[in-house]
């Protein structure tokens, strides 16, 4: 089998760009390590493999060009994402036979910057969980270890990155999905500024939180695909019209730490945390200090409400969206329906799974009369403090740093009868979301007692994605990369 | 407070979904274990603060009202479960 796909996306585009590969060469060598490992990992829930080559071939025809950065590149797209003549099911069957006429706003940027897309990544079902086996189309597996989970939402995404079956991804982040199976993948995910990506085209879950981001195996790798698709689109009436500073050149700037005050959350580094994980990022920690940073202990004093304040957001928010799913213009309908209500109720409860109808439900509990100032209203109050929070902790430091999740990937079902204790697993991503900030799960070592991959979160102020790019760059070469997982 | 299985049914059916009898009373007790962890927030004195629905400052950007057409009827239509070649078809209303 070629070894192609263990080459970072950087090295690949260089290859590339010199002629040494051929796009087509690039493609089918994806295409051969999805077809040997796709029946562990499950990564896929679309592979378009006709669709890719010939894309491929069609860059071969025109040669390599070098205004088109992601040249001959093969990607993959989380399933939350359109992608024109491809299904996008996000991880329901109520979407099963969706095939959308058009494109994302980012998978159009991918596009032009030349990259090849081969298939759609599976997820928890409309990114809904925080482990990837919410899936309607069944779980993913972790590539280090298929007994495990990937991580959630976008795991189908981490899993592809990490086991090599693409050079890059795009994943979907609403309360830490791209950072968190990041971390449990051993892969570097961004999550950027509210705003800084467009959300045109991505099937919406809580629309104030969601951003489309980059996951990919190496620093570069991900600021090739972050600059790609970044800026402003005036289809997304919440995407912000400001430069996007150049990532790359930030990074080559950027050859140490000297200078840099990181921000040492206290809430972020107390109890709860495993003692594997907590090692692994006070190495990590080390090394930026070794690289000439310094520590800064600061307060996130409204970190224990995060949680509570998200879930209540965000299923507000998705009982709102998910109300378009009505078995009319698109989706599955219940076809032994008499009457239009009952086709609604009928095709609703067929096709969402329990985790969507749960969060529906209570999404619908805390908007309705009654309740929306006790939940809705408090939790939109508590949003405030905790974007206040940041903003004072800033002021201080110039990154913050904590670890992405108190634990390394959990096995497979561990979480199935306790929905709130999965909540609670996303305890250091979803502050983020809430204020909008840019964070970055950088693979930082192996776990001592399980051996799985630990990613450090790296926090930075809001459009600051190119700052935390660059220090996580510094740390990344400091580090050293992991080992590839055994699959 | 506790939501009763009845309470999430009466939920369910705003929501436009049918939970079935045998699964309400799980359902309510999950819905109530989320919904004590949600009470936390009643620890949290918001008094003058103004609630925070999206992270972008600012009114919202609007665009012109004008109709433009980007996709062909055979397009909108192709994904629909049950159409007539021209429309939408749905069960009868009245």
């Amino acid at each position: 089998m070629s070894e192609l796909h263990t080459m970072t996306l950087t090295g690949l585009r260089e290859a590339l760009a010199a002629g040494r590969v051929s796009a087509e060469a690039a493609t089918a060598a994806t295409l051969e390590r999805i077809a040997a490992v796709e029946p562990t990992v499950h990564a896929f829930v679309t592979v378009t493999g006709q669709q890719a080559l010939a894309e491929a071939r069609a860059l071969d025809a025109q040669g390599p060009d070098p205004a088109r950065p992601l040249w001959g590149v093969p990607v993959a797209v989380k399933d939350v994402i359109a992608v024109k003549g491809a299904p996008t099911t996000c991880g329901s069957r109520i979407l099963e036979h969706f095939t959308p006429c058009y494109d994302a706003f980012v998978v159009r940027r991918l596009r032009e910057a030349g990259a090849v897309i081969v298939g759609k990544t599976n997820m928890d079902e409309f990114a809904m969980g925080s482990s990837t086996e919410k899936s309607a189309f069944g779980p993913t597996t972790n590539p280090w270890d298929p007994a495990r989970v990937p991580g959630g939402s976008s795991g189908g995404s981490a899993a592809a990155v990490a086991a090599g079956e693409c050079f890059g991804a795009l994943g979907t982040d609403t309360g830490g999905s791209i950072r968190q199976p990041a971390s449990f993948c051993g892969c570097v995910g961004l999550k950027p500024s509210y705003g800084r990506v467009s959300r045109w085209g991505c099937v919406a879950y809580g629309s104030s939180l969601d951003q489309v981001g980059p996951m990919a195996r190496t620093v570069p790798d991900a600021a090739l695909l972050y600059q790609a698709i970044a800026g402003f689109d005036a289809q997304d009436s919440t995407s912000v019209d400001t430069p996007v500073p150049d990532a790359l050149a930030a990074m080559a700037a950027r050859t140490d730490l000297a200078g840099l005050r990181i921000g040492v959350p206290r809430e972020y580094w107390g109890q709860g945390l495993a003692p594997e994980v907590e090692a692994a990022c006070r190495a990590a920690l080390d090394a930026a200090t070794a690289q000439g940073a310094t520590l800064v202990p600061v307060d996130l004093p409204h970190t224990p409400y995060a949680v509570a304040a998200y879930y209540i957001i965000a299923m507000a928010e998705a009982s709102s969206n998910l109300a378009r799913f009505d078995g009319v213009r698109y989706g599955l309908r219940d076809a032994d329906a008499r009457e239009l209500l009952d086709m609604y109720v009928r095709s609703r409860s067929r096709g969402f799974g329990q985790e969507v109808q749960r969060r529906i439900m209570v999404g619908t509990y805390v908007l309705s009369a009654g309740y929306y100032d006790a939940y809705y209203r408090k939790a939109a109050q508590v949003r405030r403090l905790i974007r206040q929070d940041f903003a004072a902790a800033l002021e201080h430091c110039d990154v913050l740093c904590g670890p992405v999740s108190p634990v390394t990937a959990w096995p497979l079902g561990a979480m199935d009868a306790d929905p709130v204790q999965m909540y609670l697993m996303d305890i250091f991503t979803i502050s983020l979301n809430l204020a909008g900030l840019p964070g970055l799960s950088l693979p930082v070592g192996l776990g001592a007692q399980s051996g799985l991959p630990v990613g450090l979160q790296l926090l930075g102020p809001a459009f600051g994605e190119a700052e935390l790019l660059a220090v996580a760059g510094v740390l990344e070469r400091a580090l050293g990369p992991l080992p590839a997982p055994g699959l | 407070m506790k939501v009763s299985p009845q309470e999430v049914a009466r939920i369910a059916a705003l929501a436009r979904l049918g939970i079935d009898q045998d699964r309400l009373d799980a359902f309510a007790a999950q819905f109530n274990d989320i919904l004590d962890y949600m009470a936390l927030l009643g620890q949290v004195d918001t008094t003058g603060v103004e609630p925070l629905y999206s992270p972008v400052d600012g009114p919202t950007r609007l665009r012109e009202d004008k109709a433009e057409s980007r996709y062909s009827r055979e397009e909108i239509l192709a994904s629909a479960p049950e159409t007539d070649g021209a429309h939408f078809v749905v069960p009868k209303i009245v």
